[in-house]
Protein backbone atom coordinates (compact mmCIF):
# COMPACT_ATOMS: atom_id res chain seq x y z
CA UNK A 1 0.00 0.00 0.00
CA UNK A 2 1.04 3.14 -1.60
CA UNK A 3 0.53 6.38 1.30
CA UNK A 4 1.19 10.14 0.70
CA UNK A 5 0.07 13.59 -0.32
CA UNK A 6 -1.47 14.59 -3.86
CA UNK A 7 1.05 17.10 -5.30
CA UNK A 8 -1.15 18.46 -8.61
CA UNK A 9 0.18 19.06 -11.44
CA UNK A 10 -1.43 20.31 -15.11
CA UNK A 11 -1.39 19.22 -18.60
CA UNK A 12 1.56 19.06 -20.66
CA UNK A 13 4.52 18.81 -18.45
CA UNK A 14 7.56 18.20 -19.88
CA UNK A 15 10.68 16.71 -19.47
CA UNK A 16 12.28 20.54 -19.42
CA UNK A 17 9.87 21.18 -16.34
CA UNK A 18 10.93 18.05 -14.75
CA UNK A 19 14.43 18.01 -15.38
CA UNK A 20 15.46 21.26 -17.00
CA UNK A 21 17.98 21.39 -19.75
CA UNK A 22 19.81 24.26 -18.37
CA UNK A 23 21.16 21.82 -15.29
CA UNK A 24 22.90 18.97 -17.83
CA UNK A 25 25.84 20.18 -16.49
CA UNK A 26 24.28 18.50 -13.13
CA UNK A 27 23.45 15.13 -14.62
CA UNK A 28 26.49 13.24 -13.00
CA UNK A 29 25.92 14.50 -9.79
CA UNK A 30 22.01 13.46 -8.98
CA UNK A 31 21.48 14.48 -5.40
CA UNK A 32 21.77 18.24 -6.80
CA UNK A 33 19.78 17.78 -9.96
CA UNK A 34 17.26 16.53 -7.56
CA UNK A 35 16.86 19.51 -5.59
CA UNK A 36 15.85 20.74 -8.92
CA UNK A 37 12.92 18.53 -9.54
CA UNK A 38 10.04 19.97 -11.31
CA UNK A 39 10.88 23.44 -10.74
CA UNK A 40 9.54 24.82 -13.79
CA UNK A 41 6.18 24.08 -13.08
CA UNK A 42 6.58 24.37 -9.17
CA UNK A 43 9.56 25.66 -8.06
CA UNK A 44 8.32 24.93 -4.32
CA UNK A 45 8.32 21.06 -5.14
CA UNK A 46 11.37 20.01 -4.01
CA UNK A 47 11.23 21.80 -0.76
CA UNK A 48 7.64 20.35 -0.01
CA UNK A 49 7.29 16.58 -1.26
CA UNK A 50 8.17 14.09 1.26
CA UNK A 51 8.22 10.42 1.06
CA UNK A 52 5.32 8.50 -0.22
CA UNK A 53 3.93 11.32 -2.18
CA UNK A 54 2.48 11.37 -5.20
CA UNK A 55 2.50 13.69 -8.52
CA UNK A 56 -0.81 13.85 -9.66
CA UNK A 57 -0.95 15.20 -13.61
CA UNK A 58 -3.48 15.76 -16.37
CA UNK A 59 -2.74 14.67 -19.71
CA UNK A 60 0.35 13.66 -21.61
CA UNK A 61 2.98 13.82 -18.56
CA UNK A 62 6.58 13.74 -19.61
CA UNK A 63 6.49 14.60 -22.88
CA UNK A 64 9.68 15.50 -24.47
CA UNK A 65 13.42 14.41 -24.01
CA UNK A 66 14.04 10.44 -23.33
CA UNK A 67 16.18 12.10 -20.39
CA UNK A 68 15.89 8.89 -17.78
CA UNK A 69 16.82 12.17 -15.22
CA UNK A 70 13.60 12.86 -15.25
CA UNK A 71 11.81 10.25 -13.72
CA UNK A 72 14.84 9.07 -11.57
CA UNK A 73 14.56 12.89 -9.36
CA UNK A 74 10.97 11.92 -9.35
CA UNK A 75 11.63 8.73 -7.54
CA UNK A 76 14.77 10.66 -5.90
CA UNK A 77 12.59 13.13 -4.08
CA UNK A 78 10.55 10.12 -2.67
CA UNK A 79 7.53 10.27 -4.86
CA UNK A 80 5.94 6.58 -4.75
CA UNK A 81 3.69 7.35 -7.97
CA UNK A 82 2.51 9.36 -10.73
CA UNK A 83 -1.03 9.43 -11.10
CA UNK A 84 -1.61 10.91 -14.58
CA UNK A 85 -4.71 10.99 -17.54
CA UNK A 86 -2.53 10.29 -20.13
CA UNK A 87 1.67 9.53 -20.17
CA UNK A 88 4.51 10.57 -22.63
CA UNK A 89 5.57 6.97 -24.43
CA UNK A 90 9.24 6.91 -23.45
CA UNK A 91 8.21 8.51 -19.92
CA UNK A 92 6.25 5.71 -19.09
CA UNK A 93 8.75 3.39 -20.09
CA UNK A 94 11.59 5.01 -18.01
CA UNK A 95 9.69 5.36 -15.06
CA UNK A 96 9.39 1.63 -14.99
CA UNK A 97 12.59 0.73 -15.91
CA UNK A 98 13.21 2.57 -12.72
CA UNK A 99 10.34 0.59 -10.36
CA UNK A 100 8.26 4.27 -10.23
CA UNK A 101 4.88 3.34 -10.89
CA UNK A 102 3.09 5.29 -13.29
CA UNK A 103 -1.00 5.45 -13.01
CA UNK A 104 -3.80 5.80 -15.51
CA UNK A 105 -6.52 7.04 -13.94
CA UNK A 106 -9.35 10.53 -14.05
CA UNK A 107 -7.15 12.76 -11.76
CA UNK A 108 -9.58 15.33 -11.84
CA UNK A 109 -11.43 13.79 -9.08
CA UNK A 110 -8.32 14.31 -6.98
CA UNK A 111 -7.36 17.87 -5.26
CA UNK A 112 -3.65 19.18 -4.56
CA UNK A 113 -3.37 18.53 -0.97
CA UNK A 114 -5.29 14.94 -1.44
CA UNK A 115 -4.22 11.97 0.98
CA UNK A 116 -3.98 9.05 -1.23
CA UNK A 117 -3.78 5.29 -0.74
CA UNK A 118 -2.69 3.36 -3.44
CA UNK A 119 -3.10 -0.11 -3.41
CA UNK A 120 -1.64 -1.84 -6.28
CA UNK A 121 -2.50 -4.79 -5.96
CA UNK A 122 -6.29 -4.66 -6.49
CA UNK A 123 -5.70 -1.25 -8.54
CA UNK A 124 -7.32 0.80 -6.46
CA UNK A 125 -6.67 5.19 -5.62
CA UNK A 126 -8.58 5.86 -2.30
CA UNK A 127 -8.26 9.54 -1.93
CA UNK A 128 -8.73 9.80 2.17
CA UNK A 129 -9.67 13.40 2.00
CA UNK A 130 -12.15 13.48 -0.31
CA UNK A 131 -14.07 10.22 0.10
CA UNK A 132 -14.14 8.59 -2.79
CA UNK A 133 -12.51 5.99 -4.70
CA UNK A 134 -10.61 5.48 -7.82
CA UNK A 135 -9.52 3.01 -9.80
CA UNK A 136 -6.47 2.86 -12.56
CA UNK A 137 -5.27 0.54 -15.87
CA UNK A 138 -3.68 -2.14 -16.04
CA UNK A 139 0.18 -1.89 -16.25
CA UNK A 140 1.06 -4.06 -19.68
CA UNK A 141 2.23 -7.81 -18.22
CA UNK A 142 5.17 -6.85 -19.86
CA UNK A 143 5.89 -3.54 -17.67
CA UNK A 144 4.59 -4.98 -14.60
CA UNK A 145 7.03 -8.06 -14.51
CA UNK A 146 9.86 -5.47 -15.16
CA UNK A 147 8.07 -3.04 -12.02
CA UNK A 148 7.66 -5.77 -9.92
CA UNK A 149 11.27 -6.79 -10.10
CA UNK A 150 12.25 -3.04 -8.79
CA UNK A 151 13.20 -2.09 -12.56
CA UNK A 152 14.94 -3.39 -15.29
CA UNK A 153 18.34 -3.57 -13.93
CA UNK A 154 16.72 -6.19 -11.22
CA UNK A 155 14.86 -7.98 -14.05
CA UNK A 156 17.56 -8.27 -16.17
CA UNK A 157 19.77 -9.47 -13.43
CA UNK A 158 17.48 -12.29 -12.59
CA UNK A 159 16.33 -13.57 -15.95
CA UNK A 160 19.34 -12.53 -18.08
CA UNK A 161 16.85 -11.15 -21.08
CA UNK A 162 13.72 -10.86 -21.81
CA UNK A 163 10.99 -12.96 -20.39
CA UNK A 164 8.18 -12.30 -23.41
CA UNK A 165 5.93 -13.87 -25.63
CA UNK A 166 4.58 -12.26 -28.42
CA UNK A 167 1.20 -11.82 -27.02
CA UNK A 168 1.98 -10.17 -23.22
CA UNK B 1 -0.67 -11.25 -43.79
CA UNK B 2 -0.76 -7.60 -45.07
CA UNK B 3 1.56 -5.23 -43.11
CA UNK B 4 2.29 -1.57 -42.39
CA UNK B 5 6.05 -0.45 -42.37
CA UNK B 6 6.23 -0.86 -38.49
CA UNK B 7 4.77 -4.34 -38.72
CA UNK B 8 7.25 -5.24 -41.58
CA UNK B 9 10.17 -4.00 -39.96
CA UNK B 10 9.34 -5.73 -35.87
CA UNK B 11 8.89 -8.85 -38.11
CA UNK B 12 12.04 -9.06 -39.94
CA UNK B 13 13.39 -7.34 -36.43
CA UNK B 14 12.15 -10.15 -34.18
CA UNK B 15 12.22 -13.04 -36.83
CA UNK B 16 8.43 -13.62 -36.06
CA UNK B 17 5.12 -12.67 -37.84
CA UNK B 18 3.98 -9.89 -35.86
CA UNK B 19 1.08 -7.69 -35.87
CA UNK B 20 -0.02 -4.21 -34.05
CA UNK B 21 -0.77 -5.05 -30.28
CA UNK B 22 1.74 -8.25 -30.39
CA UNK B 23 4.88 -7.85 -28.37
CA UNK B 24 8.41 -8.26 -30.36
CA UNK B 25 11.46 -9.01 -28.81
CA UNK B 26 13.68 -7.47 -31.44
CA UNK B 27 17.37 -7.36 -32.80
CA UNK B 28 18.73 -4.07 -32.43
CA UNK B 29 20.98 -2.83 -35.44
CA UNK B 30 22.39 0.29 -33.79
CA UNK B 31 22.59 1.52 -30.50
CA UNK B 32 23.72 5.24 -29.35
CA UNK B 33 23.86 7.68 -26.79
CA UNK B 34 24.87 11.32 -26.39
CA UNK B 35 26.47 13.18 -23.96
CA UNK B 36 23.39 14.20 -21.96
CA UNK B 37 22.07 10.91 -21.59
CA UNK B 38 25.40 8.81 -22.27
CA UNK B 39 27.28 9.23 -18.65
CA UNK B 40 23.99 7.51 -17.09
CA UNK B 41 23.95 4.95 -19.55
CA UNK B 42 27.37 3.49 -19.22
CA UNK B 43 27.06 3.77 -15.34
CA UNK B 44 23.88 1.44 -15.73
CA UNK B 45 25.79 -0.72 -18.39
CA UNK B 46 28.68 -1.41 -15.82
CA UNK B 47 26.13 -1.73 -12.87
CA UNK B 48 24.04 -4.38 -15.02
CA UNK B 49 27.36 -6.45 -14.89
CA UNK B 50 27.97 -6.31 -18.21
CA UNK B 51 31.54 -7.10 -19.32
CA UNK B 52 31.40 -6.37 -22.86
CA UNK B 53 28.93 -4.76 -25.89
CA UNK B 54 27.17 -7.11 -27.95
CA UNK B 55 27.67 -5.05 -31.03
CA UNK B 56 30.80 -2.52 -30.64
CA UNK B 57 31.01 -1.81 -34.55
CA UNK B 58 27.24 -0.89 -34.24
CA UNK B 59 27.32 1.04 -30.79
CA UNK B 60 28.03 4.77 -30.93
CA UNK B 61 28.98 7.53 -28.67
CA UNK B 62 28.37 11.43 -29.52
CA UNK B 63 29.18 14.48 -28.29
CA UNK B 64 27.34 16.87 -29.78
CA UNK B 65 24.46 18.74 -27.01
CA UNK B 66 27.08 20.55 -25.04
CA UNK B 67 29.98 20.51 -27.64
CA UNK B 68 32.82 21.92 -27.18
CA UNK B 69 31.79 21.37 -23.16
CA UNK B 70 30.40 25.38 -21.96
CA UNK B 71 31.60 24.18 -18.23
CA UNK B 72 34.16 21.81 -16.09
CA UNK B 73 31.32 18.80 -15.22
CA UNK B 74 30.21 17.99 -18.81
CA UNK B 75 34.14 18.27 -20.23
CA UNK B 76 34.25 15.46 -17.42
CA UNK B 77 31.44 13.65 -18.26
CA UNK B 78 32.99 13.96 -21.98
CA UNK B 79 36.12 12.33 -20.63
CA UNK B 80 34.06 9.72 -18.93
CA UNK B 81 32.10 8.63 -22.64
CA UNK B 82 36.12 9.13 -24.50
CA UNK B 83 37.19 6.30 -21.98
CA UNK B 84 34.26 3.80 -22.45
CA UNK B 85 34.64 4.28 -25.80
CA UNK B 86 37.89 3.11 -25.59
CA UNK B 87 37.43 0.84 -23.66
CA UNK B 88 34.96 -1.05 -24.95
CA UNK B 89 35.39 -0.37 -28.47
CA UNK B 90 32.21 1.56 -29.09
CA UNK B 91 32.82 3.89 -32.25
CA UNK B 92 33.17 7.95 -30.89
CA UNK B 93 31.70 11.04 -32.72
CA UNK B 94 33.46 14.09 -30.81
CA UNK B 95 33.14 17.74 -31.07
CA UNK B 96 32.59 19.19 -34.24
CA UNK B 97 31.72 16.27 -36.12
CA UNK B 98 27.59 17.10 -35.71
CA UNK B 99 24.56 16.13 -34.22
CA UNK B 100 24.23 12.28 -33.54
CA UNK B 101 21.07 11.96 -35.36
CA UNK B 102 22.31 13.79 -38.93
CA UNK B 103 25.91 11.28 -38.14
CA UNK B 104 23.24 8.12 -37.74
CA UNK B 105 21.66 9.31 -40.93
CA UNK B 106 24.92 9.95 -43.04
CA UNK B 107 27.31 7.17 -41.82
CA UNK B 108 25.04 4.53 -39.94
CA UNK B 109 21.24 3.86 -40.42
CA UNK B 110 20.28 1.08 -42.64
CA UNK B 111 17.22 0.53 -44.26
CA UNK B 112 15.10 -2.46 -42.27
CA UNK B 113 17.00 -2.17 -38.98
CA UNK B 114 15.96 -1.12 -35.49
CA UNK B 115 18.14 1.69 -34.03
CA UNK B 116 17.39 2.90 -30.40
CA UNK B 117 18.58 6.33 -28.83
CA UNK B 118 19.07 7.76 -25.89
CA UNK B 119 17.54 10.36 -27.18
CA UNK B 120 13.66 11.10 -28.61
CA UNK B 121 14.81 12.43 -31.80
CA UNK B 122 16.15 9.27 -32.47
CA UNK B 123 12.76 8.74 -34.68
CA UNK B 124 14.84 10.53 -37.27
CA UNK B 125 16.31 7.80 -38.81
CA UNK B 126 12.82 6.60 -39.82
CA UNK B 127 13.35 8.19 -43.23
CA UNK B 128 15.69 5.91 -43.86
CA UNK B 129 13.07 3.06 -43.59
CA UNK B 130 14.74 2.02 -40.39
CA UNK B 131 12.53 1.46 -36.77
CA UNK B 132 14.36 4.15 -34.90
CA UNK B 133 13.06 5.55 -31.82
CA UNK B 134 14.46 7.06 -28.20
CA UNK B 135 14.41 5.35 -25.13
CA UNK B 136 16.10 6.15 -21.57
CA UNK B 137 19.70 5.15 -20.43
CA UNK B 138 19.15 1.62 -18.64
CA UNK B 139 17.06 0.74 -21.75
CA UNK B 140 19.68 1.53 -23.64
CA UNK B 141 22.31 0.19 -21.37
CA UNK B 142 20.87 -3.72 -21.71
CA UNK B 143 20.63 -3.42 -25.59
CA UNK B 144 24.59 -2.52 -25.20
CA UNK B 145 24.74 -5.28 -23.19
CA UNK B 146 22.14 -8.07 -24.78
CA UNK B 147 21.76 -6.55 -28.55
CA UNK B 148 17.94 -6.81 -28.35
CA UNK B 149 14.86 -5.23 -26.91
CA UNK B 150 11.35 -5.46 -26.72
CA UNK B 151 8.49 -3.63 -28.29
CA UNK B 152 4.88 -3.55 -28.41
CA UNK B 153 4.59 -3.62 -32.26
CA UNK B 154 2.30 0.12 -32.50
CA UNK B 155 -1.00 0.56 -34.58
CA UNK B 156 -0.34 2.85 -37.34
CA UNK B 157 -1.77 6.52 -38.70
CA UNK B 158 -1.04 6.82 -42.48
CA UNK B 159 -0.39 10.10 -43.02
CA UNK B 160 -1.47 10.23 -47.02
CA UNK B 161 0.62 13.56 -48.69
CA UNK B 162 -0.90 14.97 -52.26
CA UNK B 163 -0.79 17.99 -54.24
CA UNK B 164 2.86 20.44 -54.83
CA UNK B 165 4.27 22.48 -52.11
CA UNK B 166 4.26 26.39 -53.14
CA UNK B 167 6.88 28.72 -53.13
CA UNK B 168 8.47 29.24 -49.73
CA UNK B 169 6.54 26.45 -47.91
CA UNK B 170 8.45 22.99 -47.58
CA UNK B 171 8.39 19.72 -45.18
CA UNK B 172 9.13 22.05 -41.95
CA UNK B 173 5.64 23.43 -42.33
CA UNK B 174 3.74 19.90 -43.29
CA UNK B 175 5.13 18.94 -39.94
CA UNK B 176 4.11 21.61 -37.96
CA UNK B 177 1.10 21.60 -39.88
CA UNK B 178 0.13 17.77 -38.72
CA UNK B 179 1.16 18.51 -35.21
CA UNK B 180 -0.95 21.14 -34.86
CA UNK B 181 -3.82 18.92 -36.17
CA UNK B 182 -3.52 16.21 -34.32
CA UNK B 183 -2.08 17.68 -31.19
CA UNK B 184 1.42 16.70 -28.99
CA UNK B 185 0.13 13.23 -27.90
CA UNK B 186 -2.36 12.25 -31.14
CA UNK B 187 -0.03 9.61 -31.99
CA UNK B 188 0.93 8.45 -28.67
CA UNK B 189 2.09 5.09 -28.66
CA UNK B 190 1.94 4.98 -32.64
CA UNK B 191 3.76 5.07 -35.76
CA UNK B 192 3.25 7.57 -37.81
CA UNK B 193 3.86 6.36 -41.55
CA UNK B 194 4.04 8.59 -44.78
CA UNK B 195 3.30 7.78 -47.86
CA UNK B 196 1.46 9.33 -51.33
CA UNK B 197 2.89 11.68 -54.05
CA UNK B 198 4.35 14.33 -52.16
CA UNK B 199 6.78 11.88 -50.24
CA UNK B 200 7.49 9.83 -52.87
CA UNK B 201 9.22 12.54 -54.39
CA UNK B 202 10.59 13.93 -51.57
CA UNK B 203 14.31 14.35 -51.27
CA UNK B 204 15.80 12.80 -48.04
CA UNK B 205 16.43 16.02 -46.05
CA UNK B 206 12.68 16.63 -45.56
CA UNK B 207 11.84 13.14 -45.04
CA UNK B 208 14.62 13.64 -42.09
CA UNK B 209 12.86 16.95 -40.81
CA UNK B 210 9.84 14.86 -40.79
CA UNK B 211 10.72 12.10 -39.04
CA UNK B 212 12.93 13.74 -36.76
CA UNK B 213 9.50 15.35 -35.18
CA UNK B 214 7.29 12.25 -35.48
CA UNK B 215 7.93 12.32 -31.46
CA UNK B 216 6.36 15.66 -31.08
CA UNK B 217 3.08 13.96 -32.02
CA UNK B 218 3.94 11.64 -29.33
CA UNK B 219 4.37 9.01 -31.78
CA UNK B 220 7.18 6.23 -30.92
CA UNK B 221 8.57 5.88 -34.58
CA UNK B 222 7.53 8.32 -38.00
CA UNK B 223 8.32 5.59 -40.89
CA UNK B 224 8.97 6.42 -44.77
CA UNK B 225 9.21 3.88 -47.26
CA UNK B 226 12.99 2.85 -48.69
CA UNK B 227 12.98 3.80 -52.20
CA UNK B 228 14.83 4.98 -55.13
CA UNK B 229 15.08 8.30 -52.86
CA UNK B 230 16.75 6.00 -50.11
CA UNK B 231 18.83 4.10 -52.42
CA UNK B 232 20.22 8.19 -53.60
CA UNK B 233 20.94 8.96 -50.56
CA UNK B 234 22.93 5.86 -49.54
CA UNK B 235 25.39 6.18 -52.51
CA UNK B 236 25.89 9.49 -51.83
CA UNK B 237 28.10 8.26 -48.65
CA UNK B 238 28.92 5.63 -50.32
CA UNK B 239 26.30 3.23 -48.79
CA UNK B 240 24.45 2.21 -51.45
CA UNK B 241 25.40 -1.49 -50.24
CA UNK B 242 22.92 -0.71 -47.35
CA UNK B 243 20.01 -0.39 -49.50
CA UNK B 244 17.40 -2.77 -49.20
CA UNK B 245 13.74 -1.33 -50.62
CA UNK B 246 10.67 -1.74 -48.20
CA UNK B 247 7.14 -0.10 -48.99
CA UNK B 248 4.28 -1.16 -46.75
CA UNK B 249 1.42 -3.70 -48.43
CA UNK B 250 -1.33 -1.78 -49.94
CA UNK B 251 -4.09 -3.43 -48.12
CA UNK B 252 -1.98 -3.16 -44.79
CA UNK B 253 -4.50 -2.39 -41.99
CA UNK B 254 -4.40 1.11 -40.41
CA UNK B 255 -6.03 3.01 -37.13
CA UNK B 256 -6.74 6.08 -38.72
CA UNK B 257 -5.35 7.77 -42.67
CA UNK B 258 -5.02 11.49 -42.05
CA UNK B 259 -5.31 13.29 -45.81
CA UNK B 260 -3.00 16.19 -46.30
CA UNK B 261 -3.01 18.45 -49.36
CA UNK B 262 -0.06 19.82 -49.47
CA UNK B 263 -0.92 22.90 -52.12
CA UNK B 264 -3.17 24.41 -49.58
CA UNK B 265 -0.12 24.79 -46.82
CA UNK B 266 1.24 28.12 -45.85
CA UNK B 267 4.47 29.11 -43.93
CA UNK B 268 3.56 27.99 -40.16
CA UNK B 269 4.90 28.78 -37.15
CA UNK B 270 4.82 26.61 -33.63
CA UNK B 271 4.26 29.32 -30.03
CA UNK B 272 5.20 28.66 -27.26
CA UNK B 273 4.96 26.65 -25.20
CA UNK B 274 4.24 23.97 -27.39
CA UNK B 275 4.84 22.22 -30.90
CA UNK B 276 0.96 21.69 -31.05
CA UNK B 277 0.14 25.64 -30.68
CA UNK B 278 0.71 26.51 -33.93
CA UNK B 279 -0.77 29.49 -36.24
CA UNK B 280 0.17 30.34 -39.76
CA UNK B 281 3.00 32.84 -39.96
CA UNK B 282 1.20 35.49 -41.66
CA UNK B 283 -0.94 36.10 -38.79
CA UNK B 284 2.03 36.41 -36.41
CA UNK B 285 3.20 39.59 -38.10
CA UNK B 286 4.69 42.31 -35.91
CA UNK B 287 5.66 39.62 -33.05
CA UNK B 288 9.56 40.81 -32.20
CA UNK B 289 12.34 38.33 -32.32
CA UNK B 290 15.72 39.28 -30.57
CA UNK B 291 17.59 35.90 -31.87
CA UNK B 292 16.82 33.55 -34.85
CA UNK B 293 18.34 30.28 -34.75
CA UNK B 294 18.88 27.67 -38.02
CA UNK B 295 20.11 24.55 -37.77
CA UNK B 296 19.65 21.22 -35.55
CA UNK B 297 18.38 17.76 -36.59
CA UNK B 298 15.31 19.10 -37.67
CA UNK B 299 16.30 22.05 -39.80
CA UNK B 300 20.45 22.15 -40.27
CA UNK B 301 21.17 20.03 -43.62
CA UNK B 302 22.88 22.16 -46.81
CA UNK B 303 19.42 22.11 -48.37
CA UNK B 304 18.43 23.92 -44.95
CA UNK B 305 21.23 26.51 -44.78
CA UNK B 306 20.83 27.19 -48.78
CA UNK B 307 17.21 28.08 -48.47
CA UNK B 308 18.17 30.61 -45.81
CA UNK B 309 21.31 32.27 -47.64
CA UNK B 310 18.40 32.46 -51.29
CA UNK B 311 17.00 35.22 -49.09
CA UNK B 312 19.61 36.34 -47.21
CA UNK B 313 22.02 36.86 -50.34
CA UNK B 314 23.10 40.34 -50.48
CA UNK B 315 21.03 41.48 -47.32
CA UNK B 316 21.84 42.35 -43.55
CA UNK B 317 20.15 41.18 -40.54
CA UNK B 318 17.98 43.29 -39.03
CA UNK B 319 19.97 45.26 -36.33
CA UNK B 320 17.49 43.71 -33.11
CA UNK B 321 17.81 40.40 -34.28
CA UNK B 322 20.70 38.15 -33.89
CA UNK B 323 20.97 35.26 -35.85
CA UNK B 324 23.07 31.82 -34.76
CA UNK B 325 23.58 29.10 -37.54
CA UNK B 326 24.89 25.73 -36.67
CA UNK B 327 25.45 23.52 -39.31
CA UNK B 328 23.79 20.12 -38.23
CA UNK B 329 27.61 18.23 -39.91
CA UNK B 330 30.91 18.48 -40.06
CA UNK B 331 30.08 17.53 -43.58
CA UNK B 332 27.49 20.09 -43.80
CA UNK B 333 29.42 22.83 -43.02
CA UNK B 334 32.29 21.64 -45.37
CA UNK B 335 29.87 21.48 -48.53
CA UNK B 336 28.16 25.03 -47.34
CA UNK B 337 31.47 26.29 -47.15
CA UNK B 338 32.39 25.03 -50.53
CA UNK B 339 29.24 26.45 -52.29
CA UNK B 340 29.99 29.65 -50.79
CA UNK B 341 26.37 29.65 -48.20
CA UNK B 342 28.61 30.28 -44.93
CA UNK B 343 29.96 33.64 -46.57
CA UNK B 344 26.52 34.98 -47.75
CA UNK B 345 25.42 34.28 -44.02
CA UNK B 346 28.28 35.81 -42.62
CA UNK B 347 28.20 38.53 -44.85
CA UNK B 348 23.96 38.65 -43.77
CA UNK B 349 25.76 38.96 -40.08
CA UNK B 350 25.33 35.10 -39.22
CA UNK B 351 26.87 34.00 -36.53
CA UNK B 352 28.38 30.86 -37.03
CA UNK B 353 28.38 28.29 -34.39
CA UNK B 354 30.07 24.30 -34.28
CA UNK B 355 28.17 21.58 -36.03
CA UNK B 356 26.33 20.35 -32.81
CA UNK B 357 23.08 20.73 -31.04
CA UNK B 358 24.53 24.46 -30.13
CA UNK B 359 21.17 26.85 -28.93
CA UNK B 360 18.56 24.05 -29.49
CA UNK B 361 18.31 22.55 -25.74
CA UNK B 362 19.67 25.85 -23.68
CA UNK B 363 22.98 24.73 -23.09
CA UNK B 364 25.13 27.30 -24.42
CA UNK B 365 25.99 28.80 -27.83
CA UNK B 366 22.59 30.98 -27.85
CA UNK B 367 21.18 31.05 -24.19
CA UNK B 368 18.09 33.29 -24.29
CA UNK B 369 17.91 36.41 -22.13
CA UNK B 370 14.77 37.03 -19.90
CA UNK B 371 12.26 38.36 -21.75
CA UNK B 372 13.54 37.72 -25.04
CA UNK B 373 12.09 35.56 -28.02
CA UNK B 374 13.26 33.28 -30.82
CA UNK B 375 12.60 32.05 -33.97
CA UNK B 376 13.99 28.28 -34.22
CA UNK B 377 14.48 25.61 -36.50
CA UNK B 378 14.48 23.64 -33.80
CA UNK B 379 12.01 21.14 -32.66
CA UNK B 380 10.74 21.98 -29.52
CA UNK B 381 9.56 24.99 -28.19
CA UNK B 382 8.92 23.78 -24.31
CA UNK B 383 8.68 26.36 -21.46
CA UNK B 384 12.82 26.62 -20.33
CA UNK B 385 14.22 24.88 -23.63
CA UNK B 386 16.00 27.32 -24.88
CA UNK B 387 17.96 27.85 -21.40
CA UNK B 388 15.46 30.11 -19.90
CA UNK B 389 11.73 29.54 -18.47
CA UNK B 390 11.58 33.63 -19.09
CA UNK B 391 12.02 33.81 -22.48
CA UNK B 392 9.81 32.36 -25.62
CA UNK B 393 10.71 29.91 -28.31
CA UNK B 394 9.11 30.01 -31.77
CA UNK B 395 9.36 27.11 -34.07
CA UNK B 396 9.09 27.38 -37.89
CA UNK B 397 11.14 26.81 -41.56
CA UNK B 398 14.95 28.02 -42.61
CA UNK B 399 13.23 30.51 -44.90
CA UNK B 400 10.69 31.56 -42.23
CA UNK B 401 14.03 32.42 -40.39
CA UNK B 402 15.74 33.94 -42.94
CA UNK B 403 12.91 36.12 -43.77
CA UNK B 404 12.36 37.11 -39.58
CA UNK B 405 16.18 37.56 -39.34
CA UNK B 406 16.01 40.37 -42.23
CA UNK B 407 12.61 41.73 -41.11
CA UNK B 408 13.08 41.71 -36.96
CA UNK B 409 9.61 40.25 -37.05
CA UNK B 410 7.56 36.68 -38.00
CA UNK B 411 7.85 37.15 -41.71
CA UNK B 412 6.16 35.04 -44.27
CA UNK B 413 9.05 34.08 -46.35
CA UNK B 414 6.90 34.51 -49.67
CA UNK B 415 7.06 38.16 -48.97
CA UNK B 416 10.75 38.40 -49.47
CA UNK B 417 11.00 35.55 -51.95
Amino acid sequence: MLKGRAFKFGDAISTDHIAPGRLAHLRSNLPELAKHVLEDADPTFASRVKAGDFVVAGENFGLGSSREHAPLIIKMAGVSAVLAKSVARIFFRNAINLGLPVLICDTDKIDDGDELEVDLEKSIIKDKTNGSELTFGQIPPVMRRILDEGGLLPYIKKYGGFRVNSKS
Amino acid sequence: MAKTLAEKLLSLASGIDVKAGDIAVARVGLAFVQDTTGPLTLKEFEKAGFEKLTNPKRTALFLDHAAPSPNRQQATDHIGMRNFAARYGARLYDIGEGVCHQLVAEELARPGEVIVGADSHTVTAGALGAFATGMGSSDIAVVFGLGETWFRVPETIRVAVSGVFQKGVSAKDLILHLIGLIGADGATYKSLEFGGDVVASMPMTGRITIANMAVEAGAKVGLFPSDEVTRGFLATYGREADYQPLVPDSDAVYERVVAIDASSLEPTVSRPHAVDNTALAKDLKGIKIQQVFIGTCTNGRLEDLEAAAAILRGKKRHPGTRLVVAPASRRVLLAAMEKGVITTLVEAGAAIVTAGCAACLGLHQGVLGDGEACLSTANRNFLGRMGNPEAFVYLASPETAAATALRGDITDPREVL
